[in-house]
């Protein structure tokens, strides 16, 4: 009995005193991040990856748009250029947009339905500390003789399995990945569906919340079939199998569209947490509900269904039936609907409200402009006929940086202004931000909107050397591309100031927003370590999803 | 000199964006900011599609960014301090999915009709097949006997290895120029069949504006009607490897009557003006400087001109340019290779070993290099003899004859 006592109490000692610090001692404090399940450290963990990885990704552009900058070869050789293209995807998708949303995940999903934890905290530790073993071995290739793999982000066969002694380390890599994503879905979907606070029923969920949902189920569904797309490489390559060979009966169009069987739910698992995060915050700065909160939530749910119906508007030129060509030309043109219901949201959210533009409010309203940019083209790009010229072009190009830079990372930035005065108790330089936001939100145009033109006009991507009448435009765009770099370091030293050099730096209060709603503004500035160890009671105002029906059939029974 | 370069652009760009003026003097504004409308019945339809496309989602850009922006002026808190309470409103939510959903069908009709016609291939008067090898084209005139290779323009090759020292804007048609063109005939149904012989490639001319994957093991079609006369230059626009910036095509379409003069020259060998790139000026330079002092004094960067003088200097000749259209793309001009993929020559045991075990891999390949055995044995051995000649090699001459011996063993 009495060591009973004795064990409970030093596990409320342990409560108490919260994590260690690194003056408690610099291996207790390695182990502590090594050894942590805390959904707040986690969270750190996997935007600090995300951090790093876009770093090393937007270097790798840095060499493209310097090999670019003008006709003939300058730098590097044009193996090099495309092992930078390649890597440069894989690494920007897979390590720096996927866990920054997985980061924000894991610090706010549990502080809004108001849970404890995440339901699988050391699934969670396991899943954050296998990626950056992933990544060190995608990057290894950079080091071997064979060089990194330069078959593209998409590894279509024939041409992946002339990669070297890199290639079973991208194939090992992606199942890590995949491993790695699959078990933060796990660990979101259980959350949301069983830890919710009393009352916060599903169409009370946070948008974050639901759109995360979402994503959590198409990274469930289709991280699987990437798995098995590239294991068939591996077995084509070490074993004698002949799944994507012609010559040995197989299909190398069939490696196409397992692969985008899972590349197009790919693209929303990328955006769809961005439409959350934004969701969340245009409400804060209108100061007014957000519009059309059930019609928000069907359009993520019709979105995320037509994804898979979709894949092969990435293929039209492979020579597909022409039924194949007219089903998936109308099916794309179809998820312009729901996209667009979610832009009017939006709008019709800002529409006689009382606007501030605070730095995340202005990434989110850059977002909202300039993601719909990316939509337009998308749906220029859905019409097959003309698809057929902008395929493979600086137009997709144009389109896709369209709709992952001014639209996911500017929604994962827009996330990190948001939340980091409630992550560390003080506020960022509100100056700084909006500097960085003008820079960005000017260099990111003067970088991708010109390769709109050049596409158009029969530039191709994936080549490191262009025609001559391409220069000028190619230029410009490299300019664009140094000057959105240099940018982030603003950002970078800003947020670094919140973290640790806090000194003169102003305290968050509770709310920190005026405008903000949700539970993880009624705990305080900077969040405990341990949050909502016993479930919350929800108070109405905190709710972010307002529903006239319901007010109106309270009224009828009223009346009654 | 970098530096330099770097302060001309910049001063080239701010000139630009000075003036519209600059802009308009600069560019044909058709061929560098949109698509080109092209010379087929086809690439006007999808010309057409993409303008309307276009204009439509200018139109829905404008309202809908100019309500977000109107927003953005009229309801910020200093001008309207108190929020508005509303957050739903069924009618509206109706009204703004239907709205598009009925400009979508109006827009997928056209597009339908568009789609269904370029895949109707009924009535082709001409079939070419069209094959992609890493890193060029090869077309087969169906039941003409005509079949050539298509290769990147020797001058854009030199000028494009890098740190050649040869400033691309000296050569005309930079990476857009090939050896040998593909010639075509005007108001004629063509038919491509469109394959590929080692990884995936796509093959595309914007102004003919259908753009086909080249899948080994299948074989695509894609049809065009060339109206005017004239040169269309295109890419190969799916990655293959190292050098898929360096594949151009280049369609030559001619009034039916030269077509079929030019097949009939093809066919017997006959010299005809048609469908060759011009002469190469580079190589050209490169070649005699092996003989007599360097006209260029870049000309340092261009290996060949490196290359010690070889026994018949005709021969070599043909040799270095043989060598440069089908070799130096892996092996480099200076025959350095890139290793470990691609291997060097100078040294190589290959080339310096028996001249049949030579030919054998040249005919066969090994890896990653793809057999050769689809060039004359002429051209086989002019390579080889030129491999084996220069730098520093003193392994001998290589002869048709002993090519063909090399055949089918």
């Amino acid at each position: 009995m009495a060591h009973h006592d004795q064990s409970h109490a030093a596990h409320d000692d342990h409560a108490h005193h919260g994590p260690v610090q690194l003056s408690d001692g610099f291996g207790k404090w390695i182990m502590r991040w090594i050894t942590t399940t805390n959904h707040k450290d986690l969270g750190t963990l996997y935007l600090l990856l995300s951090c790093t990885m876009f770093l090393v990704g937007g270097l790798m552009s840095l060499v493209i748009r310097a090999e670019l900058w003008m006709p003939g070869l300058q730098f590097v050789d044009p193996e090099f250029f495309n092992q930078m293209t390649t890597l440069h995807a894989l690494v920007m998708i897979f390590g720096g947009v996927m866990p920054g949303f997985v980061g924000l995940a894991n610090w706010m999903v549990p502080m809004q339905v108001g849970a404890s934890d995440l339901a699988l905290p050391r699934v969670n530790n396991w899943g954050f500390w296998i990626l950056p073993f992933a990544f060190s071995m995608l990057l290894s290739g950079l080091f071997m003789d064979s060089g990194a793999p330069a078959g593209g982000w998409t590894m279509y066969p024939p041409l992946v399995l002339q990669t070297g002694s890199s290639f079973p380390m991208l194939i090992f890599a992606i199942h890590l990945m995949g491993i790695s994503s699959i078990t933060g879905a796990i660990n979101v979907i259980v959350t949301i569906l069983n830890m919710r606070a009393p009352g916060m029923t599903l169409l009370k969920l946070p948008l974050f919340c639901w759109t995360w949902l979402v994503t959590a189920y198409l990274l469930i569904a289709t991280m699987p079939v990437l798995a098995g797309a590239v294991t068939m490489l591996l077995t084509d390559k070490y074993f004698g199998t002949s799944f994507f060979s012609a010559a040995g009966g197989g299909d190398p169009v069939m490696f196409q569209h397992i692969f985008w069987f899972f590349g197009h739910p790919e693209v929303y698992i990328l955006i769809l947490p961005a439409f959350g995060v934004v969701s969340t915050i245009i409400p804060t700065f209108a100061r007014k509900a957000l519009f059309g909160y059930d019609s928000m939530v069907y359009a993520v749910a019709s979105i995320a269904f037509l994804s898979f119906i979709v894949w092969a508007h990435h293929m039209f030129t492979v020579g597909m039936p022409l039924a194949g060509e007219l089903f998936f030309m109308f099916a794309t043109m179809l998820i312009a609907v729901p996209t667009g219901v979610k832009v009017f949201n939006w709008i019709a959210t800002m529409w006689r409200g009382s606007l501030t533009f605070e730095t995340p409010m202005l990434f989110a309203v850059a977002f909202v402009f300039l993601f719909t940019i990316g939509g337009f083209s998308g749906l220029m790009l859905a019409i097959a006929p003309a698809d057929f010229q902008y395929h493979d072009t600086y137009f997709v190009v144009a389109h896709f940086h369209y709709v992952l830079v001014p639209g996911a990372v500017f929604a994962i930035i827009a996330a990190v202004y948001y939340w980091i005065p409630k992550w560390t108790g003080v506020m960022y330089n509100e100056t700084l931000g909006k500097a960085h936001f003008w820079l960005s939100a000017i260099f990111i145009n003067v970088l991708f909107f010109p390769q709109h033109f050049i596409g158009l006009a029969g530039m191709q991507r994936r080549v490191p050397d262009y025609a001559l009448a391409f220069a000028d435009i190619n230029a410009l765009s490299s300019i664009g591309a140094f000057g959105f770099f240099v940018a982030q370091f603003l950002m970078l030293y800003n947020f670094a100031r919140c973290v640790w050099f806090r000194n003169g730096m102003q305290p968050a209060t509770q709310r920190v927003w005026e405008g903000a709603h949700g539970l993880e503004w009624t705990v305080p500035s900077p969040a405990p370590y341990h949050t909502f160890e016993t479930p919350p009671q929800i108070d109405e105002g905190e709710l972010t999803s307002v529903h006239d029906e319901f007010d109106a059939l309270d009224h009828h029974r009223i009346n009654k | 000199m970098l530096t330099k370069h770097v302060w001309s652009r910049l001063v080239a760009l701010a000139a630009l964006l000075a003036s519209g003026a600059a802009a308009a003097a600069t560019y044909d504004p058709g061929q560098v900011w949109n698509m080109p409308v092209g010379v087929t019945e086809l690439s006007r339809e999808v010309f057409k599609l993409h303008m309307v496309i276009f204009w439509v989602c200018v139109v829905i850009a404008i309202v809908v960014f100019g309500a977000m922006f109107y927003s953005v002026f009229a309801h910020r808190r200093s001008r309207h301090p108190k929020p508005a309470d509303f957050h739903e409103s069924t009618s509206i939510e109706i009204l703004w999915t239907v709205i598009p959903f009925a400009i979508l069908v109006v827009m997928a009709i056209p597009a339908a009709g568009t789609l269904i016609r370029m895949e109707d291939m009924r009535g082709a008067e001409l079939s070419i097949k069209v094959t992609g090898f890493q890193w060029k084209w090869q077309y087969e005139y169906v039941d003409k006997g005509v079949s050539f290779y298509s290769t990147l323009h020797a001058d854009s090759n030199h000028a494009r290895q890098l740190h050649s020292g040869i400033d691309p804007n000296t050569i005309p048609n930079y990476l857009l120029e090939v050896d040998n063109r593909l010639v075509v005939p005007t108001g004629t149904k063509v038919r491509f069949l469109i394959t590929a012989n080692d990884v995936i490639h796509a093959w595309w001319v914007p102004d003919l504006a259908v753009k086909k994957d080249a899948i080994p093991g299948y074989v695509n079609e894609m049809w065009a009607t060339v109206d005017e006369p004239g040169i269309y230059r295109g890419v190969c626009a799916e990655l293959c490897g190292r050098d898929h910036g360096f594949m151009p095509i280049v369609v030559e379409a001619v009034d039916p009557p030269a077509f079929e003069q030019w097949l009939a020259d093809r066919k017997s060998g006959k010299a005809t003006a048609i469908g060759h790139g011009p002469a190469p000026v580079l190589v050209a330079s490169a070649g005699a400087s092996a003989a007599a002092p360097s006209p260029q004094p870049a000309a340092p960067a261009t290996e060949v001109a490196a290359a010690p003088a070889p026994a018949t200097p005709a021969a070599a000749a043909d040799g270095g340019k043989v060598y440069n259209a089908q070799c130096a793309a892996c092996h480099q001009p200076g025959g350095q290779g890139m290793p470990p993929s691609f291997p060097a020559l100078v040294g190589s045991k290959v080339v310096n070993g028996p001249a049949e075990a030579h030919i054998q891999h040249t005919l066969k390949g090994k890896n990653l290099m793809p057999p050769f055995a689809h060039l004359s044995d002429a051209d086989i051995a002019a390579a080889l003899t030129y491999e084996r000649t220069s730098w520093g090699h003193k392994a001998g001459a290589v002869t048709a004859e002993q090519v063909k011996a090399q055949r089918g063993k």
